[in-house]
Parts: structure tokens; C-alpha cells; sequence
């Protein structure tokens, strides 16, 4: 039996994702083993660069969590960050990696539910892909 | 300023595929300004090129540096202890830089990792126009500070032609009809009356690129 | 007298011109031009060949015209400045001349992007306002562009200029078309009409600059052979309008090609009414062979005779 375990970068929006996780924290839920959180001010601060750099420096998977469309308090974080998104999975296509390792999930300050829910389901979805082959360790 | 694309990834890939250790080196100036080779884009390439490299088992290191500006030899020569390291060099500046470095490392080989296109104009952020074509004699003065050189597809000097409609030009329905530009203009001005003036036929062989590579010497500023 | 050719003569002798339009063949093979010359041939006082139209590679309008020269007709050969440049444009009229072409028509040309070969190095080394000027000089200064190199003998070729009423911006078309007159040209061939309205007010403001009494004016005219073709020129064709009346017309006819005739007949009739309007150029595209009944319906016929 495989013991790999997806190592999972989540950056947390500090407006929405990290209460998220926090509160998901205080519930006592079940979170994936391999998970690192890493939180910004604004989905909109990532850059590009961030992204590729995460999977280059070891996860198998990125995970975004932002705000909700019309919620982000710097007005248009969200959005530059979905183009950012976007830009990213071309790229990852060029080198040949899955597009299910960068995903973009919108969440609520309320939502620790959601938030580890999405994580289980993105660690079920990526131990199957097996690790990231272009990750340099 | 000078305007250029990033070469396709796999055409890249190619130039690379015989070397293990490369300089990837940028410009501080026109490629950051539209976002294919500057620190930022250069380093994104790099994490790709590295990423696609790793997973079919060829490691490529890659060492990132970024001068201020690629085309002058003072900030070229910078890179020099870096070269002696590496087996191959990718320059993501335009193709002035690419020949710079050609000949400052005449023992090194030089990629270019973009295309470069035009002399143009930011429209909006994120997109970019062609505006010269430096034919070497600016009539700007004529045309109402619109360029029938670079932005009509015959060059006319005494458009527009039959294919003007709407303001748009027949080639590319997106694209305004410069003359129908150089019109408005010189209407808003109050010198529609000059459009009526013909502009003789260019001098190509004399200013232009048609006699082959030109060259300003200033005597005053040479040591 | 310019080039002393037929169709310079008959407009001096003062008689309404017919032109008509040949697209060489897309290779040597003559019989096409052979074909499309007795379509014409009496029907009209000169006929443009075209010089690979659309950027699509055809024979030259040289070796056409000089063939058809031989073959009994009058040729206004075209000359359009996309794929030529000034060395090779002044080279081909010394030789256009020499093989007894006395018309000449100077155009810029369709974009080659248009047309077969479409990674050619674009050449527009001049425009065709400049062009007219350079065969202008050539004949009345008997010099080359530049006034400094003598020719060796006489290139007398009438020359003529294309215009576009229905292309924007409208204001200055008519300006744009005094240009050519300013520089050079004997006579121009207007873009086909469907907008009748439009051509009478472009007239108009040529009759005001005084256009009409320097350079004779052909007024372009197309026959419809469909409601299908004219949407598609509608919608296609940048610097043709159709207006929808015309387009409901060709619909509801019972037999579309035989309407496009009477339409044509009718502006033809209307053309030759206005004032400053010199002549018909009748471009009947891969319909050549109806010019002998078109001409005839509108009482064109028979050409006149001129010394």
C-alpha cells in the first residue's frame, strides 16, 4: 500500500480563510495530515510566481482560499487573483502537470465546515495523481 | 518602448535541452514594462523550466539575474562572474540585449527566450500597441501626431485608402484606420487643410533599414 | 493629346465612356484572356486588367494587356503599388509602353494578407497618389522620379485613379480624389454604387472643388446577380454599401440574375445624368459575358469610332 500523503499548500486569505481555519481548529475537525497554511492579507497579494513557487519548493497540490466575489475588502483582490489563477494553469499545462493542483475555493469568516471539508475532498482527489513530479525537493 | 512576447515554452525547452546549468538573464527595462522578461517573468520562467525539466528527470539549474539594462555593456558586464558558471545563457531581454551579451561573451552561447515585436504604447495594463517603426524620418508634424508608417498596414502617405470603414481598417476589423485617426485629429486642430498637401514618396534608402543597418556617432560624446 | 489612346479619345471627342473590367488567368494559360477579349471586344472603349486582384497570384497585368493588345482590344492596365518597387514600377512602364499599352490605372492594391501568398514581404514603397505623380512625371517631364535621369523615349500613357465614395470618412473622400487630381491623373473609376443617394452627394462635392472639369469621372456599377451575393458584398466587402431596399428588390424578384440586369440598366441610365459623369466602368465579375447585353440594353451601342 502507497503511504504517500499530498502535501497540500493552502494560502489563506486573512479576511475569510484564516477565520475559516481558525474556527475549523476550535470545531476539533479533520484536516488533512500533510497541510501547511500560509496566510496573506489578500487572495490579491499571490502572485503568480507564488504559485509555481509552492509547487516547485514541494506541495502536490495549492489550494487558494478567497473571499466570495463581491466581498473582497481591497475591492478587486479576488479577481486579479483568478486572471492569476488562470495564467498559473496554462503554465502548469506547458510543463504537464494535472490542473487539479491549483484550485481556487471561495469562503466566508463562518466557514470551518467548508473549509475542512474542501481540504479532505482535494487530499482524496490528489493521492490518486500520486506526488508532484516537478517539485525539486 | 520596445515591446516583446515570450518564445513558446517547448521551443524553449529545445534551445535548453543539451545544458545543465544556465544563466537566465533578464531586463531591468522594456521586457518588465510589458511582462516577458523582467525579474518577475523571468523568474516564473524559471520555476517552469525547472519544474518541466525535473519531471522528465533532467535537472536544470538555473541561476537568475536581472541588469538594469541589457542592450548597455557597462550593466552587461556585470553578469561576467556569473557566465563562467554556467554552460549556456537564456536572455529574456529583447534581441538588442541577446546581441549585447553575444558579443561581450563571444565564447558563450546566447539564447533568446522572447520574440521581440514592436516599438509601441501601452493602450491599458496588459495590453500594448505598435506606434513607430522608426523609418528615420519623423512626420509626425504632418499626420496630427498619428503614424501612417506604423499604424497603416500600406504605409500610406496620402490615405486613407478605399478600405476605411466605419474608422476601422479592412485587415483587421479591431484595428482603427490610422488615417481615419490622423483625420479626427486634424479636423479637432483645425488643419484639415493640410491633408489636402501631398506628402512625396519616402526616402527608404536613405534614412530607413534599407540600406542596411544604420549608426549614430556623436564625436562630442566619444573618450 | 496624352497617349492619344482610344478611351482618351473618345472622352475628348466628348462621348460617354464604357469601360469594362478582365482578371488575367491564375497562370499562362492565354486562352482564358482570349476568351474573356471577345466578351468584349466592340462593347467597350478600353478594358482594366487587373494586377493580381486580392493579392491572389495571377499573370501579370503587363503580359495581359500587351496580349490583349495583339488580340484587338484596348487595355487600362493596373498598377498597384503592394508588390512593386519604384525601380521595378518605372522598369514595367519603359516596357508597358513599348508593347503599345497606353492606359494605365494606379491603385495601392488589396492587402496581400487578402490573397494566396500572405508571408510575402509587403513592399508599398509608394502610395497610389504618389505613383500617379512618378508616371505623371515620367511622361510630361521625361524623367525619371526625381527629375534627374533623362528616359530615352516617350512614355505617354493616360492615367487614371481609383475612388471610393462609399469608404469613410465620407467628408474626405472627395478631397482625397482632388489630391490625384492635383497630382496627375486624366481620369478616375469610382468604386461599383449601389448607394445612389451617396455617389449624387459625393459628386457633388466634386463638382464644388472644381474636380470635374480637370478629370473625367466613370461612375462604377456592378450588376447584382443575387440577393445572396448582395448580402455577401453587404456584409464582406469593406467600401461597399448596399442600401436594403436594393437587397429586398433582388429578394422578392422572381429571376434574381435578370433584376441585377435591370437594376444595373436603370443606374446606368441615372449615371448618365449627372453632371460631371463622363463614362460607365461596368465590372461584371465572372459575368463578362453579359457586358455585350448590358451594353446594349442601355443603349450604349454601337461604340463610337474616334481618330
Amino acid at each position: 500500500m502507497s503511504t504517500f500523503e499530498p502535501k497540500i499548500v493552502a494560502f489563506c486569505c486573512e479576511q475569510s480563510g484564516l477565520p475559516a481555519a481558525e474556527m475549523a481548529k476550535t470545531l476539533k475537525l479533520k484536516m488533512p495530515d500533510n497541510l501547511e497554511l500560509v496566510p496573506v492579507p489578500c487572495s490579491g497579494r499571490i502572485e503568480t510566481l507564488y504559485l509555481l513557487k509552492a509547487l516547485e519548493s514541494g506541495a502536490d497540490g495549492v489550494v487558494v482560499f478567497a473571499c466570495y466575489e463581491e466581498n473582497c475588502k481591497y475591492l478587486q483582490g479576488n479577481v486579479r487573483l483568478k486572471s492569476r489563477v488562470g495564467y498559473a494553469k496554462q503554465i502548469m499545462t506547458k510543463i504537464g502537470l494535472e490542473q487539479e493542483r491549483l484550485e481556487i475555493f471561495h469562503v466566508a469568516t463562518n466557514s470551518g465546515v467548508k473549509f475542512s471539508e474542501f481540504l479532505l475532498q482535494k487530499a482524496d482527489q490528489l493521492r490518486p495523481l500520486g506526488p508532484n513530479l516537478g517539485k525539486i525537493a | 518602448m520596445i515591446k516583446a512576447e515570450q518564445k513558446p515554452f517547448e521551443e524553449i525547452l529545445e534551445y535548453l535541452a543539451p545544458y545543465n546549468k544556465i544563466l537566465l538573464s533578464g531586463c531591468g527595462a522594456c521586457v518588465t514594462v510589458c511582462h516577458a522578461g523582467g525579474e518577475k517573468d523571468g523568474a516564473l520562467l524559471a520555476s517552469a523550466l525547472r519544474m518541466a525539466r525535473q519531471k522528465i528527470g533532467k535537472p536544470l539549474e538555473i541561476i537568475e539575474s536581472t541588469p538594469a539594462r541589457q542592450c548597455e555593456p557597462e550593466f552587461a558586464q556585470e553578469l561576467s562572474d556569473t557566465i563562467g558558471l554556467v554552460e549556456a545563457v537564456l536572455s529574456v531581454s529583447c534581441g538588442i540585449g541577446v546581441q549585447t551579451l553575444a558579443r561581450l561573451f563571444p565564447a558563450m552561447q546566447i539564447f533568446p527566450g522572447v520574440n521581440t515585436l514592436f516599438m509601441g504604447e501601452t493602450v491599458e495594463h496588459g495590453v500594448w500597441e505598435e506606434r513607430c517603426q522608426a523609418c528615420g524620418d519623423c512626420i509626425l508634424e504632418k499626420t496630427a501626431g498619428i503614424c501612417p508608417i506604423a499604424r497603416c498596414a500600406k504605409q500610406l502617405l496620402n490615405g486613407p485608402c478605399g478600405g476605411s470603414s466605419n474608422g476601422k481598417c479592412e485587415i483587421k476589423r479591431e484595428t482603427d484606420c490610422a488615417w481615419q485617426l490622423i483625420f479626427d485629429r486634424s479636423k479637432a486642430l483645425g488643419q484639415l487643410h493640410r491633408l489636402t498637401e501631398i506628402i512625396p514618396a519616402k526616402q527608404w534608402g536613405v534614412q530607413s533599414r534599407d540600406s542596411g543597418p544604420r549608426r549614430i556617432v556623436r564625436e562630442d560624446l566619444k573618450v | 493629346m496624352k497617349s492619344g489612346s482610344n478611351l482618351e479619345k473618345v472622352f475628348v471627342n466628348g462621348h460617354f465612356a464604357v469601360t469594362s473590367e478582365l482578371g488575367p488567368p491564375k497562370g499562362n494559360d492565354v486562352s482564358v484572356i482570349k476568351r474573356k477579349v471577345d466578351f468584349l471586344r466592340g462593347y467597350v472603349d478600353a478594358v482594366n486588367v487587373t494586377d493580381n486582384q486580392t493579392a491572389i497570384v495571377r499573370m501579370s497585368s503587363i503580359a495581359t494587356s500587351a496580349l490583349a493588345v495583339q488580340m484587338g482590344i484596348e487595355p487600362i492596365m493596373q498598377m498597384v503599388t503592394r508588390d512593386r518597387n519604384r525601380i521595378a514600377m518605372q522598369s514595367d512602364l519603359f516596357g508597358a509602353t513599348a508593347l503599345g499599352i497606353k492606359n494605365i490605372i494606379c491603385l495601392t492594391g488589396d492587402h496581400h494578407t487578402f490573397g494566396n501568398q500572405v508571408n510575402a514581404k509587403n513592399v508599398h514603397d509608394l502610395d497610389s497618389v504618389q505613383l500617379i505623380n512618378m508616371v505623371k512625371t515620367m511622361r510630361d517631364e521625361k524623367t525619371l522620379m526625381g527629375g534627374e535621369e533623362k528616359i530615352e523615349g516617350d512614355i505617354d500613357m493616360f492615367i487614371g485613379g481609383a475612388a471610393n465614395p462609399f469608404a469613410d470618412p465620407f467628408e474626405f473622400r472627395a478631397l482625397r480624389t482632388a489630391k490625384k487630381a492635383a497630382a496627375g491623373v486624366d481620369f478616375i473609376q469610382t468604386q461599383c454604387i449601389y448607394d445612389m443617394e451617396r455617389f449624387k452627394e459625393w459628386m457633388k462635392m466634386i463638382r464644388d472643388l472644381g474636380v470635374h472639369e480637370k478629370v473625367h469621372i466613370m461612375a462604377g456599377i456592378t450588376p447584382l446577380k443575387s440577393a445572396g451575393m448582395a448580402r455577401y458584398m453587404a456584409k464582406n466587402v469593406a467600401g461597399i454599401t448596399i442600401p436594403d431596399a436594393l437587397i429586398d428588390r433582388m429578394a422578392k424578384a422572381a429571376k434574381g440574375a435578370d433584376e441585377g440586369i435591370k437594376i444595373c440598366i436603370e443606374q446606368i441610365q441615372e449615371v448618365q445624368e449627372i453632371e460631371g459623369v463622363h463614362g460607365v466602368h461596368i465590372m461584371a465579375i465572372e459575368w463578362e459575358h453579359m457586358i455585350g447585353k448590358i451594353t446594349e440594353m442601355a443603349g450604349l451601342l454601337p461604340r463610337p469610332k474616334v481618330e
